[in-house]
């Protein structure tokens, strides 16, 4: 689903960030990755969302080498993946159900087809029937749950968490990370940056961890 | 953007029957992931896409005109500073067509004017006027008398009242002769010209082409002008249009970032700003039209009684209806190209963090 083959990035102002990194995801995995403030993790999301794009090496996105698609492909690349962040990115003014239903609007979904599927990714995350609350009504779990929807109505092959409990307390993380496992359960290929290493060694999963820019473990 | 989330709202309650009804086969089918939009555009049912796309290009419609209704302030100024610019325009423009329409009238007399010395008698100077109708170059001859051309003046200048304090009536005899068609080409007129000005009576002699032609030059130099002007105030409509376009779009960033990030399109998040940029265009035209008809209507009451004075039946020329929707056409036309610049370029720059 996810290959790295030696990848690094070089910013000028700050040098490499990520050094040779390689790892293959497989179909329907999950992995974390983690590793102190700084040593590459949101780059290296980042560079599979093709928010920025690697000095050398090649990434491989469900068989698309990322690195050569134009800019004109990028919007459809980043549809096969659900993004989730650390401040939920949520548009204040609009509605949890317009907040949802942006990524089936964008991808051209029927008015027949929207509110099927943002009920179905609302009911998902235990949020039915708060449809028509605004993000700021909601609690700071509830609001990521808003995002993890929003990430999954479009049913992408792949979610990609950027410290996605960094903002919640262990008990709601928990309860986050326990989202992600059920989507893995579905087939969904799951990459989580975080560095909670507590919460992450409760749950036995695969474990990327960057140091300094480079892969030590994984 | 109330009236689409209650659409969504009420599409959302009778959804249970209705996507079943729609896409039976996909239910059945493709139980999971399958039935995504891509499946069915394969089934060749392009009918839900082509509604979705029609769907948001009529939101992108009424949500772009809702956000200017939302900030009216900023919006009653563009326009008002949009408008003016493309009244002043269309005033010129209308200004050169009515000037255009007066030369237009003037163009087939070449006539000429004789004023003749003051101390040549009325008798004298209708024997002089005999003499020029015998002239086979004349067509017509017309003797205005000092007393008729007093009473004209009365009548018209509005001087009247001035002119009976004079104890003497000042104006001299005029011939008016007009030659005949056929004396097309100037030098012949020139000639007949020449003649009449070594008549002895004759103080003065005036060809009436001659500022014809001037009021021509004049002209061409006004057409000339009111293009390179509205040209000029075209370009400040796209950069007013431009800047307020980037102002929205840095207002929205956050929200723009968030689409690409979700995978939308340049064009999908241009969409709103284009129709925003169109509403701009299309109020200020309208705004332009009716300062330009309050314009006209200020200085059509004088411009008639001028019109009068020069016993012309001048009917001033306004907005036809082809040139009203060229009016608004140009004027949404230019917002929406800017819009278009502007965002073409601020897209490009733009990353999503």
């Amino acid at each position: 689903m996810l290959k790295f083959d030696k990848v690094s990035k070089r910013y000028p102002e700050t040098g490499d960030v990520l050094r040779n990194v390689s790892f293959h995801l497989q179909h329907g995995e999950m992995a974390f990755l983690t590793g102190h403030s700084g040593a590459g993790k949101s780059t290296l999301l980042k560079l599979i969302a093709v928010i920025e794009r690697c000095s050398r090496g090649q990434i491989l996105l469900d068989g698309h080498n990322v690195n050569q698609a134009k800019e004109s492909q990028i919007p459809y690349l980043r549809r096969k993946i659900g993004l989730i962040f650390q401040d939920y990115k949520l548009l204040q003014d609009r509605t949890v159900f317009d907040n949802v239903a942006l990524p089936l609007l964008i991808a051209g979904y029927g008015h027949h087809e929207v509110p099927r599927r943002v009920r179905a990714a609302l009911d998902k995350v235990g949020l039915l029937g708060k449809e028509r609350k605004y993000p700021l009504a909601l609690s700071g779990g509830e609001q990521q749950r808003v995002g993890i929807a929003r990430a999954v109505v479009n049913k992408p092959p792949m979610i990609l968490a950027d410290e996605p409990t960094g903002n919640l307390d262990p008990e709601l993380s928990a309860e986050i990370m326990h989202l992600f496992e059920q989507f893995q359960q579905v087939g969904v290929t799951v990459l989580i940056a975080s560095h909670d290493i507590s919460l992450i060694n409760q749950m036995n999963y695969r474990v990327l961890k960057l140091d300094h820019g480079q892969l030590v473990a994984g | 953007m109330k009236i689409f989330r209650s659409l969504y709202d009420a599409r959302d309650r009778k959804t249970p029957a209705r996507p079943q009804r729609h896409h039976p086969k996909s239910k059945t089918a493709t139980p999971a992931r399958a039935d995504g939009p891509k499946t069915r555009v394969l089934r060749g049912d392009f009918r839900d896409k082509l509604h979705a796309h029609l769907d948001l290009h009529a939101h992108a419609f009424f949500s772009s005109l809702g956000r200017l209704v939302d900030s009216p302030y900023t919006t009653i100024m563009t326009i008002t500073v949009l408008a003016i610019a493309i009244s002043l325009a269309s005033v010129f423009y209308i200004a050169v067509a009515n000037l255009q329409q007066l030369a237009g009238n003037l163009e087939a007399s070449n006539q000429i004017s004789l004023f003749l010395r003051d101390d040549i008698s009325e008798a004298s100077a209708r024997k002089f006027a005999e003499n020029i109708r015998g002239n086979p170059a004349v067509q017509e001859v017309k003797l205005i008398t000092k007393n008729q051309a007093l009473e004209e003046f009365q009548t018209f200048s509005g001087f009247g009242e001035a002119i009976k304090a004079l104890e003497k009536n000042p104006l001299p005899i005029v011939i008016q002769v007009l030659p005949k068609n056929t004396l097309e080409d100037g030098l012949e007129l020139e000639k007949l010209l020449n003649t009449f000005k070594q008549a002895v009576e004759v103080d003065f002699a005036q060809m009436d082409m001659q500022w014809i032609k001037r009021l021509q030059s004049i002209m061409e130099l006004a057409r000339r002008g009111s293009t390179v002007l509205s040209l000029l105030l075209g370009v400040a409509v796209l950069f007013v249009t431009g800047n307020t376009i980037r102002l929205e779009l840095h207002k929205r960033r956050e929200e723009v970032v968030i689409a690409k990030l979700v995978g939308a399109t340049n064009s999908f998040i241009q969409r709103p700003f284009l129709y925003s940029g169109f509403w701009i265009g299309f109020f200020a035209g309208v705004a332009a039209w009716f300062i330009v008809a309050v314009m006209m209507l200020i200085v059509k009451q004088p411009i008639e009684e001028l019109s009068g004075l020069y016993e012309g039946d001048f009917h001033m020329l306004f907005l036809s209806y082809s040139e009203t929707a060229a009016l608004l056409f140009i004027s949404s036309l230019l917002s929406v190209l800017s819009a278009w610049a502007v965002l073409n370029y601020q897209l490009h720059k733009l990353k999503p963090e």
